[in-house]
Formats: structure tokens, C-alpha cells, sequence
């Protein structure tokens, strides 16, 4: 299939009634940091995008709001006309510049400090970051702690970014400024918002 | 072989310009006469959105932002293949999805020469008409300045 | 003590039925139809598409009736309304210079190229009102005058010819247009940002304002270039076409306005010019926002701040009808608490003053009260 034809196929079937299951996801993710929630495959990008993170970008973006692809994924002219086609979004000039960063390959990212951060002012304007990850039980397990966790929950993503727990630590001082964290597996999504402790688990 | 591509670009945007400015309701009587086919499988839309109108400071200038306008849009593909696409102003979305129909149609070699002749060419002349009509009534409210008295130099 | 109540919902639903009834009216007159008002108050439509800042004729059209006439509710219907729509992109920048002009006149030059088009203008009549327009007449089809099509310049390219005039307003290069839809205000403000306030501001507010620049309250000395009415085609580049996708035509209206300017330290003598381009044939607001835009541009230019018009933050913070009218009107709303709170103040400086005042009376009170 020619890439003209890849962009225009596997977006949403149904465009309301799928954002809208897409949204309450992510939102139910985000207020309920750790908790997984299972996600049908609602959109049929071309790989390596999954169908996962295809879908939250057909939720979440729009005309308004610049993307950031990693190599992996810049690097396919089907997915980068995929979601001009469906979305609307521009490639943002920067990392610093996206409003959404979409990754392939975590373990091999850049740092979070290079994503737009936000303001003091306007907190809201740093960058969401979906990482596409393999699983969300083969991993490093990690503690959480924080708005939306009663006590504490455990994930333990696969393949994410080098020195996380570092990093994340890192974000956490910036507070109200830095980044979001969208997880996505191939059947459903965790969130890891900027309120979210991580607690180092000793072993 | 560029050449002829950038004239068919051009002729396929002269065909959608056309679209887009004619009513929907003309659009469904010319299909209907002509039985163009309708069949297609929707594959964006159609839906009804905005597009921010930017205009340039002083007319020329650099661009700023004026308001904005209601836009339809449809993407469809014929049972033979062809990707079709609409943009129009306006909420119809009967018309967007006719208009995509026809900008695929219009994509078949075999289907073009109908496209244009049957639905294309008859409401580029009546949008001529309007047009020239518009004008000519303007021109009828042209200042027509006559010298009454001439100075000394 | 602060005491929560709730309650009016009955009310507020008979209300709102009531205002459907009124808004209908005597049901022995019929009911006005969208494509009445599009066609027979076209100008009310395109005033509500201009400060709805939404160009859609039946939206705005549904919007008047709504509001039974109330322009300022009408406009603020439409904004309500364009918040629900997805935003597709940013048109290519339309080309006034290729309008099919519908009126086109100068007061600079008598015989500019393409000539003086008054068009459907309300100047020259007798503003006496007309009893056969009540009657509902018959009118007669316009007259036709066969010619040959003629380029129209924009009015600005002729001054340009003798080097008097500032070229068009530019930007640095990389300069991405602001958009108020998007950005929070900020001040100072960029010319480009200035101009999409101003072309969604109310007619009657910029009208004030730019009439005070004639009166004297930042005199610029204004002759109108060019105003220009007619349609422009709009086109959007879109990822999925190899160029422009076409939308159709917007009819628009442009003024030139052209100021003498003496010069300043920071720019020659020449002439200035202010920009108008508004939704529409919405000639009045267009020359009211050339005259402001002209106005705002003093620092720019080196001019001595003096007059409300060409305080930037003045204008622009209160040329919003809609966010005008909502922070006026919401005083209308229960401030029952709030007022509480000013009795018991009010009530206790009066105390305190008495007390100063007249020293013996309050005493008495006081005592009495005991």
C-alpha cells in the first residue's frame, strides 16, 4: 500500500463516540495514577506507531497543538502524513516546542528536561509525553505515591527511558512546571502525572 | 511528463474551486441528471469545523489573523480506488460529500471527461454568469467625471 | 452569617418559556424565515459575523432571531457556538487586489485605475424614510453597464509609485501571526494581534473612538485611500492535496486610510496608514478600525501618548462587546452575600462618623440602646 493510501486508513470508525471512550481513559489514567486502563484498538496507524498511542493522538491532538515524534517514528512518512491526515497537528520545530511527544523507543529518548516544561504562569504548557512501552509488568517495578493513589500502587513498565526514577525525581522539583507521562501499552494505558511520587524500591 | 502533471493539479483544484463555490443544491440536480455514481466509502467526515481567515496588515503586509469560518469537509474512496477530498465553506455536508465523490471521480482517467462536462462545466457557467452579472451591475454605479470649468492653468 | 440558599428553578424555566412566547410574538404574523433575514438584513447578519467573528450568513442570521434583534446577545450566540468547533487550519492570507469588487471608492484619487464603483452605498440618498418600502413594492432589477473587466490596485500601490507612503506593515521574518483565540493578552501588543482585536471589536465603541481622533484626541489628519467591498477566495493548505484545497469566496471589506504625518525622530515625513478589514460589507466598522489601528500605532511611530485612542491597553482591553457585556451584566446577577457584607461596613463607618460628628447625640443612642 502507498503511503497516500496508509494516511487516509485506520482512523477512528466511529470519531465521536471513539474519542470520547479514548478520553475518559486517559482521564480515569491520569486521576488514578498506576491504575491501567484497558483500551480497545480504536485506530490502525502504520508501524511502529502502536494502536494505542494512535488512538490517544486522534484524542488528544488537533490543529493547535504541535507534535514531537521520536526517530523511530519520524523517520516513517506514513505516520507523520497519518496524523496530519487525521489530526490536523503540525510538527513542532523542537522538543521543547510540543505540546505532545509520542516515543517508540523509551529506553533510547532523550531526556525529559528537553520537552517543554511550561511556565510558572502557565504550568499547563509543558509537553505530554506517550511512551510506547511493551508491557506494564516486565519491568523495573515502581512504587507510586500521590494525588489519586489511596496508599500506593506498583507498575512496572517495560523498555523505559534510562535513569527514570532519576529523571522523574528531577521533574518532580520543577513542580507546578514539567511533564506529563502517558504510558501505552498494546491493550490499554497507565499515567504517570507530575504529581506522581515515585518511591525507590530497595531490593 | 511535470508538465502535465502541474496541469492536471491545476485543473483538479479549478474543478474543486468550482465545487466549492456552487450551491449544494445545484450540485444535487446536475449529479441527478447526469447519474454520477454515489456510492463511496466514507472515510473522513463529512464534518463541520473552523478555518481561522488571515488577511495581510495594509493588504499586502505581513499576514494577521481576521476571524474565523465555518468549513465542510468529506475524504471518500470509490470502489475502484480513487481517494477523493472536499473543502467548503459552509455546513453542508451533503454537498462536501458529493463534492469528495466527485474529486475522486474526477481522479479516474475514464470518469473525468463526464465529471467535467456534465457536472463541472455547467456550474462553472452558471457561477460566470453570476459573476458577470454582479459586475456589470457594479459597473453601472461607476462615477463618470465631466470637467465643468477649467482654471486658469 | 453566610447562609447558602438555592431556589428559581421553576421560575427561571417560566422564564425562559415566556421569552420563547414574546420572541415569537402574535402567532397571526408569520414567523420570519433564516433566508428572510440573510437576504433582506444583510448587514445586520454580516455586523454579527464580524464581531462573532464567525463567517457563516444562516448561523448568524439564526443568532438575530434568537436573540429577538439584540445584536450584542446575537454575537455573543455565534461565539458561544464557534467554541464547539474543531479548527482545521489557518487560511492562506486572502488577496484583496484580486476582490470582485462590489464597491470601490477613493477620496484621495479621482481617477485611480478601475475607477470610483459606489455599489449598493446608502451615501447620496436622502435618509427620508420610505412609505413604499412599507407598502412592500416592487423593486426593479439594477441596471447593467457591459464593460471590460479592469484590474483594481490596491489604492496604497499608486501613493507607493512617489515614495510618500510607508510600504504595507511588516513583520520580522519569522514572525508566526498571533491569535487572541489561542494567546492570553498581553501588552504591549503586536500590530498583527492588535488588528484581529480590532476586527472582531464593537462598531459602536471603535466608531467613538476613531470619531474622537478627528476631534482632536490624537489628531492623525485622515483621508479615506481606498475602501474596497467585495469577495476574495479562501484557500487552506492541508496535508492531504498537493495545493491549496479551495473553500470559496468571503465577502470582505478593506479600508485605506491615509494619514499625513509630519514625521518624528523615528520615521521621515510621509504618509501613515492605518488598516481596516472586517467580515462583511461592514463599511463603518472597517473605517473606524483603520483610524484606531492608526491611532495604536503612535509609540511605533514616535508620537506623543494623549488621547484614549491610541492608549493600546484602553482600546484593546474594552473593544470586546462580548466580554463587555458579560462583566456589566453579571452585576445584575445576586450579590446578596457581597451586599451583606457593604451593609455591615457601611453601617459601621456611619457609626464611627457619627460618633466623631457629634459626640454627645451618639452617646445618647448608645445609652438608650442600652
Amino acid at each position: 500500500m502507498d503511503i497516500a493510501a496508509q494516511s487516509i486508513e485506520g482512523g477512528f470508525a466511529d470519531p465521536v463516540f471513539n474519542a470520547q471512550t479514548v478520553f475518559r481513559a486517559i482521564m480515569d489514567a491520569m486521576a488514578r495514577p498506576g491504575s491501567v486502563q484497558p483500551l480497545p484498538a480504536l485506530a490502525r496507524p502504520p508501524s511502529p506507531l502502536s494502536g494505542t498511542a494512535g488512538a490517544v493522538a486522534l484524542a488528544l491532538c488537533d490543529n493547535d497543538t504541535p507534535l514531537w515524534l521520536d526517530p523511530a517514528l519520524h523517520a516513517s512518512a506514513a505516520i507523520v502524513s497519518w496524523l496530519g491526515f487525521h489530526t490536523g497537528a503540525p510538527l513542532a520545530n523542537t522538543a521543547a516546542d510540543a505540546h505532545f511527544a509520542f516515543v517508540a523507543a523509551p529506553a533510547e529518548m532523550m531526556a525529559l528536561d528537553g520537552f517543554s516544561q511550561g511556565t510558572q504562569d502557565y504550568p499547563d504548557r509543558s509537553t505530554t509525553l506517550i511512551l510506547q512501552v511493551g508491557d506494564l509488568t516486565s519491568g523495573a517495578p515502581l512504587l507510586l505515591e500521590g494525588p489519586g493513589i489511596e496508599t500506593s500502587a506498583k507498575i512496572a513498565p517495560a523498555q523505559m527511558p534510562r535513569h527514570f526514577i532519576e529523571q522523574w525525581k528531577q521533574n518532580m522539583k520543577r513542580f507546578p512546571r514539567g511533564v506529563d507521562i502517558i504510558l501505552a501499552t498494546a491493550d490499554g494505558i497507565a499515567c504517570l502525572p507530575r504529581t506522581t511520587r515515585i518511591k525507590t524500591m530497595e531490593a | 511528463m511535470r508538465g502535465q502533471e502541474a496541469r492536471d493539479q491545476a485543473e483538479r483544484k479549478a474543478a474543486m474551486a468550482t465545487l466549492a463555490q456552487s450551491s449544494g443544491d445545484d450540485i444535487v440536480r446536475l449529479w441527478n441528471e447526469a447519474g454520477l455514481p454515489s456510492q463511496a466509502e466514507l472515510l473522513r467526515g463529512p464534518e463541520t469545523g473552523l478555518v481561522t481567515l488571515r488577511g495581510r496588515i495594509g493588504g499586502g503586509g505581513a499576514p494577521f489573523n481576521v476571524g474565523e469560518a465555518t468549513v465542510t469537509r468529506a475524504t471518500v474512496r470509490l470502489p475502484s480506488g480513487q481517494v477523493g477530498h472536499c473543502y467548503a465553506l459552509g455546513r453542508d455536508k451533503q454537498k462536501a460529500k458529493l463534492a469528495a465523490i466527485a474529486d475522486a471521480l474526477w481522479q479516474d482517467p475514464a470518469r473525468r471527461a463526464e465529471v467535467e462536462i456534465r457536472l463541472i462545466a455547467p456550474l462553472r457557467s452558471a457561477l460566470a454568469t453570476a459573476h458577470e452579472k454582479r459586475r456589470a451591475e457594479t459597473a453601472a454605479t461607476k462615477v463618470d467625471f465631466f470637467t465643468m470649468v477649467r482654471g486658469e492653468d | 452569617m453566610y447562609v447558602a440558599v438555592k431556589g428559581g428553578e421553576a421560575a427561571i424555566a417560566n422564564a425562559h418559556g415566556l421569552l420563547a412566547d414574546r420572541r415569537r410574538g402574535d402567532r397571526s404574523v408569520p414567523a420570519l424565515r433564516l433566508d428572510q433575514i440573510v437576504e433582506q438584513l444583510a448587514l445586520g447578519v454580516d455586523r454579527v459575523m464580524s464581531e462573532g467573528s464567525l463567517y457563516d450568513r444562516e448561523l448568524a442570521a439564526l443568532a438575530i432571531v434568537q436573540a429577538r434583534g439584540d445584536m450584542i446577545e446575537a454575537i455573543f450566540l455565534v461565539r458561544a457556538y464557534r467554541t464547539t468547533l474543531p479548527r482545521f487550519g489557518y487560511s492562506e492570507p486572502i488577496d484583496t487586489g484580486t476582490m470582485l469588487v462590489e464597491r470601490r471608492v477613493s477620496a484621495t484619487y479621482k481617477d485611480l485605475p478601475g475607477g470610483q464603483l459606489l455599489g449598493p452605498t446608502f451615501d447620496y440618498t436622502h435618509r427620508l424614510l420610505d412609505p413604499e418600502l412599507a407598502a412592500g413594492a416592487d423593486v426593479a432589477e439594477p441596471l447593467q453597464r457591459e464593460t471590460e473587466a479592469q484590474a483594481m490596485p490596491r489604492v496604497s500601490a499608486i501613493l507607493a509609485r512617489e515614495g510618500l507612503i510607508e510600504p504595507d506593515g511588516e513583520m520580522p521574518g519569522d514572525h508566526v501571526p498571533g491569535d487572541i483565540t489561542r494567546e492570553p493578552l498581553e501588552f504591549p501588543m503586536a500590530r498583527d494581534i492588535r488588528l484581529q482585536a480590532l476586527s472582531r471589536g464593537d462598531e459602536g465603541f471603535l466608531l467613538a473612538l476613531g470619531y474622537s481622533t478627528q476631534r482632536g484626541y490624537a489628531r492623525n489628519h485622515p483621508f479615506v485611500g481606498e475602501i474596497r467591498i467585495g469577495e476574495v477566495e479562501l484557500e487552506l493548505d492541508v496535508p492531504e492535496l498537493p495545493f491549496a484545497a479551495p473553500l470559496g469566496t468571503v465577502r470582505v471589506t478593506e479600508c485605506q486610510m491615509v494619514n499625513q504625518f509630519k514625521g518624528s525622530a523615528k520615521a521621515p515625513p510621509q504618509f501613515t496608514r492605518g488598516y481596516g478589514l472586517v467580515f462583511g460589507q461592514s463599511e463603518r466598522k472597517a473605517m473606524a478600525m483603520a483610524l484606531c489601528d492608526r491611532a495604536l500605532r503612535a509609540s511605533e511611530l514616535g508620537e506623543d501618548i494623549v488621547a484614549a485612542a491610541q492608549d493600546e491597553e484602553f482600546v484593546i482591553s474594552h473593544s470586546d462587546n462580548v466580554q463587555a457585556t458579560g462583566f456589566v451584566e453579571h452585576l445584575k446577577l445576586p450579590h446578596y452575600v457581597d451586599f451583606q457584607a457593604e451593609l455591615d461596613l457601611v453601617r459601621r463607618m456611619r457609626a464611627e462618623y457619627e460618633a466623631r460628628e457629634n459626640p454627645a447625640k451618639a452617646e445618647e443612642k448608645r445609652e438608650a440602646a442600652e
